[in-house]
C-alpha cells in the first residue's frame, strides 16, 4: 500500500492507524542503512571539519587547542599544498581528456562487427578489473624500469637511450598508468551506451540518405552526450582520489612531482602526524570533489524523476 | 564495394591490434609469473622460455603469508557484501514499493555519500579506530568496505526492485500479506538475479580496494592489496614471485568482471547507463 495514493481505496475504518503503523514499518526498514551511512560517512566528515579548526599534532599533544583558521593559513602558505593541488588538477584534466577521447574512439571501433569482436572487446576492457596496486607494480617494474623494463629494451632495440620514466617523466608515467586503467572504463560505459542507440532512428536516417558523418553527428552524438557526461563526472571524482598508482610507484616523488591531494593528506597524517593541517587539506579535497559531485548528483536525481514518470 | 570491405577489414584489424596492446601488460605479467626469477629479471626480455610453476609454488609456499592475506581479502570482501546487502535490501524495498515524499531525497542523499572522497573521512575514522581497537582489524576493514559500497548496493537493489511490476506486489498486499512476507515470498525471488550481480559487483570493488586497506591495516588484517603493495620496494628481487602473487589476486576478478560487465556499468553509473 503506498501510503497516500492508495489509502483512498482502503475502507475508511482503521485507515489512520493502519497508515501510521505502515509508515513506522517502512521507516524501520530504511533506518539501518541510513544510520550506517550517517555513522561511517557523515559523522566523520563533520569531525574532519572540527579537526580542521584544531591545533592537533599526535606528536605534540601539549599544544592542542582551538586554532581558528590557523591550519588553513598554514596550508595556504605551504608550497607543497599548492603543488599537490596543481598535480591533482593536472592528473584529473589530462587523464580525463585522454580517457574520454580514446574511450570514445575505441567504443566506436569496437561497436563495429569484425571477426572475434567479443574476445577483442574482453581483452580491451580487462585493465579496468586489475587491482590498482598491481597496475602500479606492473608498470613500475616490468615496463618503466630503466634497465630491466620492457620499454628500456625497446628503446635500445631502436638505438635510443633508455628513459628512466618514473624519475624523469613522473607525472607522464602516473597519467599513463591511470589512462591505461580508466580508458577501458570509458570504453565499457560508452560501448554500453552505443548498444542502446535508437536503432529505428538510425534506419530512418539511412533511408533519408544520411551519410555516416550526419548519422554520427545528429543521432549518435546527442544520445551519447548523456553517457559522456556521466563518464566525465565519475572519472573526475575517481581521478581526484587517485592513490594506489602513486603509492606503489613514485611515492609522490621525485620530490613533490607527483604528490596529489590524497597523497599529501596521507603524508601529513602518517608521516607528520599533523591531524589539524591534514584535516584542513581533507576539507579542501571534499570541496573539490563536491564541484563535480553536485553536478552528477543533480543529473542522477533528474534521471530518477524521469524514471518515476515512466 | 570492395574498398568498403577493405576499410571494414582494416578497422577490424586495428581493433585487434588495440585490444592486444591494451591487454599486453597483463599478458606480460602472466608470462613473467611462469618464469624463474633469473628468467624474469633480465636486460633482454625472455619471450620464449619453458614455463615453470616454480614462482607459483614460492608465492603460495608456507611462510610466504599468501594465504593469510588471501583469507583476509576474501573474508572482508564477502562479509562486507553480505552486510551491505542485508542493510540495503530492506531500505531499497521500502523505497521502491512504499515511497513517500522523502524517498527521493533519501535515495539521492545515500548516493551522494559515495562522492565524499575517502581522505575526507580518513582522519576521524583512523583516530576513532585506533582508540577502539579496530585498526588492523578485519571487522574494522569490513565495515569500511560496507560503507564504501552501501550507496552503490542500495541504488542497484532499488533499480532491480523497480523493474518488478508493481501489480504483483499490490496483489500480494491485497491478499493480506504483510510487508515482510511480501518481501521474502514475492520480491526477493523475483530480484534474485539482480541481487546476485549486485553482490558480485560489491565483491569485486571490495577485493580490489587499496586505500583503506593500506591506511587501516598493517599485518593482522592486511589484504592481498597490502601484500602486493609491499613488493613496491623489491628492486628486481622476486619479480616472478610478485607476478605469480599478482596473477592469483587479479585472475578471479578479471574473469568475474568479464561476466558482469553490463551490471558493472549499471551499478557504477548509478543507472544512468544501462
Amino acid at each position: 500500500m503506498k501510503a497516500l495514493s492508495q489509502s483512498a481505496q482502503q475502507p475508511a475504518t482503521g485507515e489512520a492507524t493502519g497508515a501510521r503503523s505502515f509508515a513506522r514499518t517502512t521507516r524501520l526498514l530504511m533506518a539501518p542503512a541510513v544510520i550506517f551511512l550517517l555513522i561511517w560517512m557523515l559523522v566523520p566528515l563533520v569531525m574532519t571539519i572540527y579537526y580542521s579548526f584544531q591545533q592537533y599534532n599526535l606528536l605534540m599533544p601539549m599544544y592542542d587547542g582551538f586554532a581558528g583558521f590557523n591550519n588553513f593559513a598554514i596550508l595556504l602558505s605551504d608550497p607543497t599544498f599548492w603543488k599537490a593541488l596543481a598535480n591533482t588538477l593536472i592528473i584529473v584534466g589530462v587523464s580525463l581528456a585522454i580517457t574520454v577521447v580514446l574511450g570514445l574512439a575505441l567504443a566506436l571501433l569496437f561497436n563495429r562487427t569484425f571477426v572475434g569482436r567479443g574476445v577483442a572487446r574482453t581483452l580491451a576492457v580487462a585493465p579496468f578489473f586489475v587491482m590498482p596496486v598491481v597496475t602500479g607494480l606492473i608498470w613500475k617494474n616490468m615496463l618503466f624500469h630503466p634497465v630491466y623494463g620492457l620499454f628500456a629494451w625497446m628503446a635500445r632495440q631502436l638505438g635510443l637511450e633508455p628513459v628512466d620514466w618514473l624519475a624523469h617523466y613522473p607525472m607522464v608515467s602516473v597519467i599513463i598508468m591511470i589512462t591505461w586503467e580508466w580508458t577501458p572504463f570509458a570504453l565499457l560505459v560508452l560501448l554500453t551506451g552505443l548498444q542502446s542507440l535508437p536503432e529505428d532512428q538510425i534506419e530512418a536516417a539511412k533511408l533519408d540518405g544520411a551519410n555516416a558523418w550526419q548519422e554520427f553527428r545528429h543521432i549518435v552524438v546527442p544520445h551519447l552526450g548523456q553517457v559522456l557526461y556521466v563518464v566525465v563526472m565519475l572519472e573526475s571524482i575517481f581521478f581526484l582520489t587517485s592513490f594506489a598508482e602513486i603509492y606503489t610507484t613514485t611515492s609522490g616523488g621525485p620530490g613533490t612531482a607527483t604528490t596529489n591531494l590524497p597523497y599529501y593528506i596521507f603524508q601529513t597524517v602518517f608521516q607528520q602526524n599533523d591531524i589539524g593541517i591534514a584535516s584542513a587539506a581533507a576539507i579542501g579535497a571534499v570541496v573539490l570533489a563536491n564541484v563535480f559531485a553536485i553536478m552528477l548528483i543533480r543529473f542522477i536525481a533528474g534521471n530518477l524523476n524521469a524514471g518515476a514518470a515512466r | 564495394m570492395s574498398s568498403k570491405r577493405f576499410t571494414n577489414g582494416a578497422l577490424g584489424a586495428l581493433a585487434w591490434v588495440v585490444a592486444i596492446l591494451v591487454f599486453f601488460p597483463i599478458l606480460w605479467l602472466l608470462l613473467t609469473a611462469f618464469k624463474t626469477e633469473q628468467q624474469a629479471f633480465t636486460v633482454v626480455p625472455n619471450f620464449l622460455f619453458t614455463p615453470t610453476l616454480e614462482s607459483f609454488r614460492t608465492a603460495l609456499a608456507q611462510g610466504s603469508g599468501y594465504w593469510h592475506y588471501a583469507w583476509n581479502s576474501a573474508l572482508t570482501a564477502v562479509a562486507s557484501t553480505v552486510i551491505g546487502l542485508a542493510l540495503a535490501v530492506p531500505a531499497a524495498y521500502a523505497m521502491a514499493f512504499y515511497p513517500n515524499k522523502r524517498t527521493d531525497f533519501l535515495l539521492v542523499w545515500m548516493v551522494s555519500t559515495k562522492f565524499i572522497p575517502a581522505v575526507g573521512v580518513l582522519i576521524p575514522i583512523y583516530l576513532v579506530y585506533s582508540s577502539v581497537g579496530l585498526l588492523d582489524n578485519a571487522l574494522g576493514l569490513t565495515l569500511l568496505f560496507t560503507g564504501m559500497n552501501l550507496p552503490i548496493i542500495v541504488w542497484m537493489v532499488y533499480s532491480y526492485f523497480r523493474d518488478i511490476p508493481k501489480d504483483i506486489v499490490e496483489a500480494a498486499d491485497i491478499d493480506g500479506a504483510g510487508i515482510l512476507q511480501t518481501l521474502f515470498k514475492v520480491v526477493l525471488p523475483l530480484a534474485l538475479p539482480g541481487l546476485a550481480s549486485t553482490g558480485l559487483l560489491a565483491l569485486i570493488l571490495a577485493w580490489n580496494e587499496s586505500f583503506w586497506s593500506i591506511t587501516m591495516t598493517d599485518h593482522r588484517a592486511a589484504t592481498l592489496a597490502v601484500y602486493i603493495a609491499s613488493f613496491k620496494s623489491a628492486e628486481g628481487l622476486f619479480w616472478a614471485k610478485m607476478s605469480a602473487a599478482s596473477v592469483l589476486a587479479i585472475a578471479p576478478i578479471i574473469v568475474l568482471g568479464w561476466f558482469t560487465q553490463r551490471q558493472m556499468v549499471r551499478g557504477l553509473t548509478f543507472g544512468a547507463v544501462k
